[in-house]
């Protein structure tokens, strides 16, 4: 169980999130949603412990802001929405850093499953650096996913929080990665996730949290919080929930069959 | 070394780390070859073979052969290999803390703020009263150069750190203007210099073992070796660093105490290297630089194989140093930029598209 109260954030006298309630349970993939601006990446730094809140904040019975990196990385993993990487490591070696910080050190299996999981069978062997943006990403959910291979341990469940998992992926392998988080919180995992597709927001999550200018609009399941008003609110124009055009096309998440 | 071929090389796991196993065991014959080699050459003509033959004969070595071998040579071989070492480990160091491969303790202010201290005890050295002077001795200038370089790293670090956390950026800035600041006061400083200070600034400027004795081990020992045996213990958190501070957090690291750790290896390993040998460069970029191509950039590795090869290249330096224009000698600093330059300049270009500067 992660919860969050109360949490609050200034950046200088600016307030970036303002006396925010949250909760994620696991078994269950939790969606961030709201517009640019409305402090989902700065709710999720908060959620991490990577930077100070006021407010309380538990994940698992842990104090987030009290606890040791690695105590919570044995917990969680982050996948943040771009990582830099300095020197030329393969992909192999990348994905084998997640491993170093968790659990599941001791099984050299684990990183070829995790790049396996994400697509990425056979790339071990290739430069980081000489991959497309969206298989770097790639990379980078591969390693997080093997810092806590295992979604659940003898302490309870493991973490996954996602920050724009999907930004930069295609539609299939946007389903994939979705695929993936689901499968995790299926296996008794949590899973906490920053999207900016709504429709991808609706098809996997089971609850969902709404952000405007750095509160919570809303939260619960989506077919309470995707409505015509909240979203027309939050996003500051006018959204109509399942509503077909009248003309032109368009693609939905929803309608693929798995290949 | 092209891209491909190091790919070629590598397991089919993406992981290097056996051939850089490998590699060590390489460079730890390479320095015992290196040294014999060192130990062999030089303007007297004593040679490695005919000293070992004398043991064999039983013969009394010569006393002019003894004071060549444990009184020039031998020193110079160690402070060699140690300044080696600790000038490539430093790079490799400053670079896994910045996460920049160009980073060298040259670039942020701990070489300029090195060569201030030495500058200021070579012009200003005379002035000191009799009694500290005569403690201090010769060891003046080395001693005001490892002063220099400690406290532009310290000033560096409360420049750039804020409530525990250091920005890379802001140190990378402060560091090059700490530098200007360094440089603007030794030039003053070079202005009001006599002929003959002059000429022992510009010489300690380019680099050289030739001062080497005993007793300039003895004081950078205690600085450089502890810095050579523990730094692979910052490796773990070196390797998260290079995915950013935040995703090493996330992995579990103590982000700012493997900075600090860092940082004051770095001063003490770099300051006590140019106190007793000067300015030499290219030593910290290449060789990180080079191990990096071969096995790759994981600092468990890279660290002790960077001691090692950086030790290898300075006393190969050195011999070179030693045989152009014997019985005179070069300075070392322009045998390490004359074979260093070039070198690093090919690696940019060979593979470019893999390092994205």
């Amino acid at each position: 169980m992660l919860t969050a109260t109360n949490l609050t954030v200034r950046i200088g006298h600016r307030i970036i999130l303002s006396a925010v309630d949250f909760q994620a349970r696991a078994g269950a993939i939790t969606a961030i949603v709201g517009p640019n601006g409305s402090g989902k990446t700065t709710l999720m730094r908060a959620l991490t412990g990577e930077i100070a809140a006021e407010g309380e904040l538990a994940l698992n019975d842990t104090d987030v802001a009290g606890a040791r990196p690695a105590r919570l990385a044995a917990i969680r993993a982050v996948l943040p929405q771009a990582t830099p990487l300095a020197f030329p490591f393969l992909v192999g070696e990348v994905v084998r850093l997640g491993l170093i910080a968790g659990l599941s050190a001791h099984d050299p299996n684990v990183a070829t499953q995790a790049l396996s999981a994400v697509g990425l069978s056979g790339f071990a062997n290739r430069f980081y650096q000489e991959l497309s943006g969206g298989e770097q990403q790639r990379v980078h959910l591969a390693r997080a996913l093997s810092q806590v291979w295992l979604p659940t341990g003898p302490d309870g469940p493991r973490w996954l929080f996602l920050d724009e998992p999907v930004a930069s992926l295609d539609i299939g392998h946007q389903l994939m990665v979705m695929n993936i988080a689901r499968g995790y919180a299926d296996a008794g995992g949590g899973v906490v996730a920053v999207m900016h597709d709504l429709n991808l927001t609706a098809m996997f999550a089971d609850s969902v949290a709404l952000l405007g200018e750095g509160r919570i609009l809303g939260t619960g399941k989506p077919a309470d919080i995707l409505t015509d008003a909240l979203l027309s609110r939050a996003y500051h124009c006018t959204l109509r929930v399942n509503t077909p055009p009248a003309k032109g096309t368009y693609v939905l998440p929803q309608s693929a069959t798995a290949a | 070394m092209s891209a491909s071929f190091v790919q070629d090389l590598a397991s089919d796991a993406g992981d290097r780390a056996p051939r850089a196993r490998k590699l060590f065991v390489v460079l730890v014959i390479g320095v015992f070859g290196m040294s014999m080699l060192a130990l062999g050459t030089g303007a007297s003509g004593v040679s490695v073979g005919d000293l070992i033959l004398n043991v064999l004969r039983g013969d009394d070595m010569a006393l002019r052969d003894r004071v060549v071998l444990f009184d020039i040579r031998l020193p110079r071989l160690a402070m060699g290999l140690l300044v080696g070492a600790a000038l490539a480990v430093s790079g490799a160091l400053m670079q896994g803390l910045f996460r920049n491969p160009l980073a060298d303790p040259g670039l942020v202010g701990v070489g300029a703020g090195a060569g201030l201290g030495a500058v200021l005890a070579i012009v200003l050295g005379g002035f000191l009263p009799v009694g500290i002077a005569g403690v201090i001795g010769l060891h003046l200038v080395p001693f005001a150069a490892f002063l220099g370089g400690w406290g532009a790293t310290l000033m560096l670090y409360a420049v750039s750190s804020r409530q525990g956390r250091t920005s890379v950026a802001t140190m990378l800035l402060a560091g090059i203007a700490l530098g200007a600041l360094a440089g603007a006061a030794t030039g003053i400083l070079i202005y009001l210099a006599d002929d003959r200070q002059l000429r022992d600034l510009t010489f300690w400027g380019m680099g050289s073992l030739g001062g080497a004795s005993w007793q300039k081990m003895m004081m950078a020992t205690p600085l450089i070796l502890p810095v050579l045996v523990l730094s692979p213990m910052l490796a773990r958190g070196l390797n998260m660093l290079a995915l950013g501070e935040a995703a090493a957090l996330h992995a579990g690291i103590e982000v700012e105490r493997v900075k600090t750790l860092t940082i004051l290896c770095v001063a003490a390993a770099t300051g006590a290297a140019v106190a007793v040998a000067g300015g030499i460069g290219f030593i910290g970029i290449v060789v990180p630089h080079l191990l990096r191509l071969a096995v790759g950039p994981d600092h468990r590795y890279l660290l002790p194989n960077a001691a090692l090869l950086g030790a290898i290249l300075l006393v190969g330096a050195d011999i070179i140093a030693r045989l152009v224009v014997v019985p005179a000698e070069l300075p070392i600093g322009i045998v390490t930029a004359v074979l260093g330059a070039p070198v690093f300049l090919f690696i940019l270009l060979r593979s470019r598209g893999i390092l994205d500067l």
